[in-house]
């Protein structure tokens, strides 16, 4: 139905896509991964008409829709045909409640007003957000905001989706409820889907074709199980099945459960935890509550933060982790409870000893850097080029901190909370737009961070991230602790939060390594 | 015709016409009694009237604001002396002021009669805000952005964006400033306005970029195919029409202008920018989903507003006594003041009530 020919893409001397060939079909899931920078966002523009229009480059080859060519088609009169959702499905709002919103592409198509009436309706009932129609957009959590925009997308009746990264920021629940939504479309309306993904594990099992960058300009095309046994990328699933040598490669939980168990047999002993480590220092907080005008946003949380210990805190989106880290670094006022490290409450420091006792690393990493190259913010936080070095090696100094790639820039920013050599160190969402390569190496690096005496605590919602790196959890709902230990018991106690390599074969095992190094 | 008077939003014009009538039936007197009427009004229709969203609430702001109108000018009218004559309350002693500032006056006598002009002229004046606060809390505003003319829709667009980007500025700005607090760095005023200005700027940017494309993808600015020579002409008529407007206006003011150029230079311009905005509303192949509906409370509500301010012109020309009262007796109210403000109530209350607020899921 659309189709890409030869089609080329370069920014200055840097080809991103260079005779890149692609047909997609009717009623077929398209996913599109790669490590970061591989050119999958502009393999979607080109789709959309946004590339080379608002990111600027040549564009080369032509885009065949039914037969005819859209290159020179602007993204406004391929809104019929083409829906597109970006990766933050909030920035692209443009009216207030979720009803006018779900209007606006239809008014701007000239639809007549009882066919946007009915649209309107059959499509609030699709996605299940009746009961939000009349709602502010800006107060929807991230799950149903990524609803709307699909919602606001489909009332104009697209044959093709193009949709990037849709699940990324979404909790493990809401990312689930997207993709059932999203299958449904294809299944029941034949729309064609083309998305994008860094967190393979959860949409390889929904896709038809995968289509994986190869990073210099040529893509590879065919179905996920081919495609999945040598990929530079791929989930923990198909690492589990490839170091088990299954044939073919199981693609959901369910194929990999009934060829594990012989493999369970094999393994012999689950591993276990090492020893506890001391019961004393780092960040201890009890009861500790904080209120947003009337709204009680954390309540009650007690926990605590050990020397050598990574704690990993989830909960589904809008559950108070932000505000529970801020309310720990002190700078989030508490209403109640108290916080100590070291004895010292970070709330009653000023910044420059804050800095000093608890580093935060902010959901948006990007809010804490401001000057024009990373040597001058190295410089200007008391940081050095070395420090950088031992986190991501290989970053030119002279670099705008804008042109790094995300796992660049929150290394960077890392760098610059650590200058201060907190003895506790919270992030928030680091792993927002990592591939899993960046994302081993924050883990590597958190790991050492623990090995030399801190105390890491990461808000998060990567499952997987969590099962590589943590040795706690917290669980986080309604702004209360609903579960808390070390990571086997508490991924054993609530499924929703079990890493794949825990569901295909059972309680104690968390990681491929594991199942690798018994092998 | 039943859901007429059913619990619904009035049409956001139909408001407005009404606070501006009444505006305009106080601008054309200075009689208290008449102003605390038009006060009142406001006042009963916006707590009859109002619904439950945020703009709702604005009312008693915009009645803080008129108070403050009112003390202010008392205070500069005593600060700043002026009408000499009357009978003395205070004799302030008149601070002397240097030569160059002839005919300005410091303090001096207070009298009666220039403070009750005082109060009179700042109660007209808060009135008037009073009038646009209650247009504010019973309509919402961007409700009447989106009843522009199609032809001005880019321009509701625009002003729309501009209203939700205020308040994510906020928002980015409060994020960015608690986020610089994590790290070292320079601490000086221009560098510490450079950490806070460059990331917000930044992420203002990267947003408005965002939305463009979103917008973009979902079909703004689609053109509907019409002719070059389609597109000249209304081109044509919109130049006609501001060029009308802007001679018949200067000519209207300027009494030595001959007088062809006034009036009917302006008539020729409001029926040539017409053309040129229906010309130009057809070029857009847009339409709009669930128009607020124009009905017989709406016709009652504007025409309440304007025969209110009608009343209020003829008054202020045939009973000027009544409507500019003297300073020095008491100030008496007419028969056609009390009709205009009578039916501005009346109108107002013959709206329906406010849509209930959809229950909102937690």
């Amino acid at each position: 139905m659309i189709e890409l020919r030869d089609i080329g893409m370069a920014y200055g001397e840097r080809r991103v896509l260079d005779g890149v060939n692609l047909a997609v079909g009717e009623g077929e899931l398209v996913l599109v991964t790669g490590r970061t920078g591989s050119g999958k966002s502009t393999l979607l523009g080109v789709l959309t008409g946004l590339v080379p229009r608002f990111s600027g480059g040549v564009l080369t080859g032509d885009v065949l829709l039914d037969g005819s060519s859209i290159v020179r088609t602007p993204p406004r009169e391929r809104a019929h045909h083409i829906g597109y959702v970006g990766q933050d499905p909030a920035a692209g709002f443009v009216t207030d409640t979720v009803e006018e919103e779900l209007a606006y592409g239809m008014e701007q198509l000239g639809l007549p007003a009882d066919t946007m009436r009915r649209r309107v309706e059959e499509t609030l009932d699709l996605l299940g957000i009746a009961d939000l129609r009349s709602r502010d957009l800006r107060r929807l959590s991230g799950g149903e905001q990524q609803r709307v925009a699909l919602g606001s997308v489909l009332t104009m009746h697209p044959r093709i989706l193009v949709l990037d990264e849709p699940t990324s920021a979404l909790d493990p629940t809401a990312a689930e409820d997207v993709l059932a939504t999203l299958t449904r479309l294809v299944h029941d309306l034949g729309v064609s889907v083309v998305l994008a993904e860094h967190r393979l594990e959860r949409v390889v099992p929904f896709a038809d074709t995968l289509v994986v960058m190869s990073g210099d300009g040529a893509l590879r095309t065919g179905s996920p199980a081919d495609l999945l046994a040598d990929s530079p990328v791929a989930p923990p699933l198909v690492e589990l099945g490839r170091a088990a040598g299954w044939q073919p490669l199981p693609l959901t939980v369910r194929d990999a459960r009934r060829l594990a168990n012989g493999l369970r047999d094999r393994l012999g002993v689950p591993p276990t935890d090492a020893a506890e480590p001391p019961a004393t220092g780092g960040l201890e907080a009890r009861a500790v509550t904080v209120t947003h005008g009337s709204k009680l946003a954390v309540h009650d949380v007690s926990l605590a933060l050990r020397p050598g210990t990574v704690t990993a805190l989830m909960g589904r989106n809008g559950s108070g982790k932000s505000t529970l880290l801020w309310a720990l670094q002190g700078s989030g006022r508490r209403r109640g409870g108290t916080v100590s490290v070291d004895g010292r409450d970070p709330a009653s420091l000023d910044d420059e000893a804050r800095r000093t006792t608890v580093g935060l690393v902010p959901q948006n990493a990007a809010d804490l850097l401001y000057l024009e190259t990373v040597d001058q913010e190295l410089t200007a936080s008391g940081a050095t080029p070395a420090d950088l070095a031992r986190l991501v090696p290989g970053i030119d100094g002279d670099t705008h901190p804008r042109d790094l790639s995300e796992g660049q820039r929150l290394a960077l920013a890392l760098t610059v909370v650590l200058a201060g050599a907190p003895p506790v160190l919270l992030l928030d969402e680091p792993t927002r737009g990592l591939d899993y390569a960046a994302k081993h190496a924050l883990a590597v690096t958190l790991r050492s961070m623990a090995a030399d005496g801190r105390a890491v605590l990461i808000a998060t919602h990567d499952v997987e991230f969590v099962a590589q790196v943590a040795d706690h959890v917290v669980v986080l709902a309604e702004g209360e602790v609903v579960s808390s230990g070390p990571v086997r018991r508490v991924v054993a106690e609530s499924p929703a939060f079990a890493p794949q390599v825990t569901k295909v074969l059972g309680a104690p095992w968390l990681r491929v390594d594991e199942v690798v190094a018994r092998l | 015709m039943t859901t007429t008077w059913l619990p619904r939003d009035l049409h956001p014009v139909a408001w407005w016409c009404w606070a501006i009538g009444l505006a305009v039936v106080a601008s054309f007197t200075t009689n208290p009694w008449v102003l605390l009427l038009v006060v009142a009004t406001c006042a009963l229709v916006v707590a009859a009237r109002r619904g439950d969203q945020p703009w709702a609430r604005s009312f008693r702001l915009y009645a803080v604001l008129a108070a403050v109108i009112v003390v202010v000018r008392v205070l500069f009218r005593v600060l700043f002396g002026g009408g000499d004559f009357g009978t003395v309350l205070v004799d302030l002693p008149e601070v002397p002021l240097p030569h160059w500032a002839l005919g300005l006056h410091l303090l001096g006598p207070l009298t009666r009669e220039s403070l009750l002009f005082a109060v009179y002229d700042g109660l007209r004046l808060g009135t008037i805000v009073l009038c646009v606060g209650a247009a504010n809390s019973l309509a919402n505003p961007k409700r009447l952005l989106r009843s522009m003319p199609a032809a001005l829709y880019e321009v509701g667009t625009a002003l729309v964006v501009a209203v939700t980007v205020l308040p994510q500025l906020a928002d980015s700005l409060r994020r960015v400033r608690s986020a610089q607090r994590l790290r070292g760095g320079d601490t000086r005023r221009v560098a510490r306005l450079r950490r806070l200005l460059v990331p917000v700027l930044e992420d203002a940017l990267e947003r408005s970029l965002a939305l463009a494309a979103g917008m973009d993808t979902r079909g703004y600015g689609r053109t509907a195919g019409l002719t070059a020579g389609r597109r000249r002409l209304t081109g044509a008529l919109m130049l006609v029409g501001l060029c009308g407007l802007c001679v018949g206006t200067y000519a209207v003011l300027d009494r030595t202008a001959p007088r062809f150029l006034a009036l009917p230079m302006v008539g020729v311009g409001v029926v040539a920018a017409f053309l040129g905005l229906v010309g130009a509303g057809g070029r857009v192949g847009r339409s709009r989903y669930r128009p607020d509906p124009w009905l017989l409370p709406e016709w009652l509500v504007l025409g309440s507003g304007v025969a209110a301010a009608t009343l209020a012109v003829v008054a202020s020309h045939e009973e000027v006594l009544a409507a500019y009262p003297s300073l020095t007796a008491w100030p008496a109210l007419s028969l056609t003041h009390l009709v205009a403000v009578g039916l501005a109530v009346v109108g107002g209350l013959a709206s329906p009530a406010p849509a209930e607020p959809a229950v909102v899921a937690a």
